[in-house]
């Protein structure tokens, strides 16, 4: 068995990575999103929900198209001199699009759960825009947003077919522990099919049960925080 | 100090379309639910933007569509009383009022938080959250952080109808202290006619988007322009009447003539007068057949704690079927005084209480 343990820490930095980008992006589309509506606007949330609906095989052929030597964006990274494709930042590209829609939902049920009203208290107040959303909404839907920043580095983490379309399976860079798992199922290794599957799992655990601690000694401690009455 | 203000806005229901101009003295703006009284101040504080008009708070233009200028929310300096508050519930007390003072100096800003804890009565309760607080604590805690900013004007929008009746009147007391050590334009909006006149110097009365009446608080409910504004203003008995000289009138509802001392300028058509201005006369000692005095009968009586509401017949008994004529409210000492009086009682319309109504 090869004691080879990079998986874990490309499985790792990718969901990592890929959650902080879901993040930050996910949030802004909600909270920009949540300002505006329109049957327009339901097209766009139909686009920013496929990559939950679409088989992540697809996910990642789509991105590949975009991505690669002869697509769009492929092209303008060319005459950069890169390419992105079966490298690791095409395995965190993959796992943030795929993951993207759940902080998306999440964040933007949690937006609209904030009282319009104490958004306008906050502009009569002198406040931006911007300081009266990481001030008051951010704040006021923060238990929603962190439900959606656990979804979503879930779903990063247990990513696999738009990986392996987009990124490859190339040991030591863009090899995520599913991927191992995979092909080693493929070429009959039980043992180390097990041996990465029982760390997965481990790895799982340890993070969801860590994250539901953390929220449930933050929720404890500012029990006395959230929408009054 | 002065607010003009002019807003032509759509509205779902009829459109509002306002024109008026508050000096130093507070301003009640009265009206029914939906009659656009809270648009008018949401327009003036910038959440919302008219579709025509102007708006100028101390030669400061703060909106005019002709030119295209419309200052947003934040740059307006007016405090708005939310009518649910609108607190943060995330931020204690301190951290409420101190929310528009980012710009302020760390140092002066704990100073102006202190001097809002204090003239508010609210010292004690700074690290508190707006949920551990009486509905009249959140209340002051608003107006402390409206009040923060150093507004140019404030806004209060039905200021009392979240609280519980018997916090009212304290609130309100704390309310008025409040508005007149205020130093600006100050608006007040409800639907209740005894806060209106109350916390307002001048009212302002609004029907359907549109501006009923507007001046001293004492001259619109003495003389109300118009039969909506006597009826929202809490006037109950109403005639059809037309004139018969000059300080003469002759009512058909009540079906009587009546001396008058308003004078008569326009057409009239209807004669009003407010239920408590109705006069009893407790000893039949001859004036009886005194102007403006005629017999009357009691139909039905309803009673709260203090004062009795009397439907009256007039001149006559009254027959099965008939509608009550007048509707009378006397303290009830006083109505201990005459109530077991035998039938006909005589009431007396004061002259200088009914008023006339256009067409």
């Amino acid at each position: 068995m090869r004691a080879d343990l990079s998986p874990i820490w490309i499985s790792l930095a990718t969901s990592l990575t890929a959650t902080a980008i879901t993040f930050v992006v996910g949030i802004a589309a909600a909270a920009w999103r949540e300002r505006r509506s329109g049957p327009m606007f339901a097209l766009v949330d139909g686009i920013f929900l496929l990559p939950l609906v679409l088989p992540p095989t697809v996910v990642g052929f789509l991105l590949l198209l975009l991505l690669g030597r002869n697509g769009p964006f492929g092209r303008i990274l060319l005459k950069l001199g890169t390419t992105i494709v079966f490298s690791w930042p095409a395995t965190v590209i993959a796992a943030a699009v795929v993951s993207f829609p759940l902080m998306y939902v999440t964040a933007r049920a949690a937006l609209s759960q904030v009282d319009p009203e104490l958004m306008n208290a906050a502009r009569t107040l002198g406040a931006s825009e911007w300081r009266s959303f990481h001030r008051v909404a951010l704040p006021l839907a923060a238990p929603g947003i962190l439900a959606g920043t656990i979804l979503s580095f879930a779903r990063a983490f247990g990513e696999f077919g738009a990986t392996l379309t987009l990124a490859g399976d190339i040991p030591g860079r863009t090899e995520t522990i599913p991927l191992v798992i995979y092909f080693a199922v493929e070429s009959n290794e039980m043992s180390r099919a097990i041996f990465w599957s029982l760390i997965d799992v481990g790895i799982s655990l340890a993070l969801l049960f860590a994250l539901y601690y953390w929220t449930h000694v933050q929720s404890s401690a500012s029990a006395r925080v959230g929408p009054a009455g | 100090m002065s607010l003009e203000v002019h807003i032509e806005k759509r509205l779902q229901s009829y459109p509002l379309a306002v024109e008026f101009a508050a000096g130093a003295k507070p301003l009640a703006i009265l009206g029914p639910s939906g009659a656009g009284k809270t648009m008018t101040l949401r327009c003036i504080a910038g959440l919302v933007e008219p579709d025509r008009g102007r708006i100028i708070l101390n030669d400061r233009v703060l909106f005019d569509s002709e030119k295209k200028i419309n200052v947003p929310s934040r740059e307006r300096r007016i405090g708005l009383l939310f009518q649910n508050y609108a607190l943060f519930s995330h931020m204690t007390v301190s951290e409420n009022i101190a929310f528009g003072l980012d710009r302020v100096a760390p140092n002066e800003r704990a100073g102006k938080v202190r001097r809002q804890l204090d003239a508010l009565h609210l010292a004690g309760l700074e690290s508190r959250l707006p949920r551990e607080l009486s509905g009249g604590e959140q209340q002051r805690v608003a107006l402390a952080r409206a009040l923060a900013i150093e507004p140019d004007a404030l806004l209060l929008d039905e200021p009392l109808s979240a609280l519980d009746t018997h916090l009212r009147s304290q609130v309100e007391h704390q309310l008025l202290s409040t508005l007149s050590a205020f130093n600006g334009s100050s608006l007040v909006v409800t639907h209740n006619i005894e806060e209106a006149y109350r916390l307002g110097t001048e009212m302002l009365v609004l029907t359907k988007g549109r501006i009923a009446a507007f001046g001293p608080k004492e001259d619109v409910f003495r003389r109300p322009p118009t039969l909506d504004v006597a009826r929202l203003t809490g006037c109950k008995n109403f005639s059809r009447a037309s004139v018969i000289s000059d300080g003469m009138i002759e009512t058909v509802d009540w079906r009587c003539r009546l001396r008058v001392s308003q004078p008569i300028t326009r057409s009239v058509a209807h004669a009003g007068i407010r239920a408590h201005q109705i006069d009893f006369l407790e000893s039949n000692d001859g004036r009886a057949n005194d102007e403006n005095t005629f017999p009357c009968w009691l139909m039905e009586a309803s009673e709260t704690p203090f004062r009795i509401t009397l439907y009256l017949k007039l001149h006559s008994a009254p027959q099965p079927g008939e509608q009550p004529q007048l509707q009378a409210e006397v303290f009830k000492e006083k109505w201990q005084r005459f109530k077991d009086r035998p039938f006909p009682w005589h009431v007396r319309l004061d002259p200088d209480a009914v008023f006339l109504l256009p067409d």
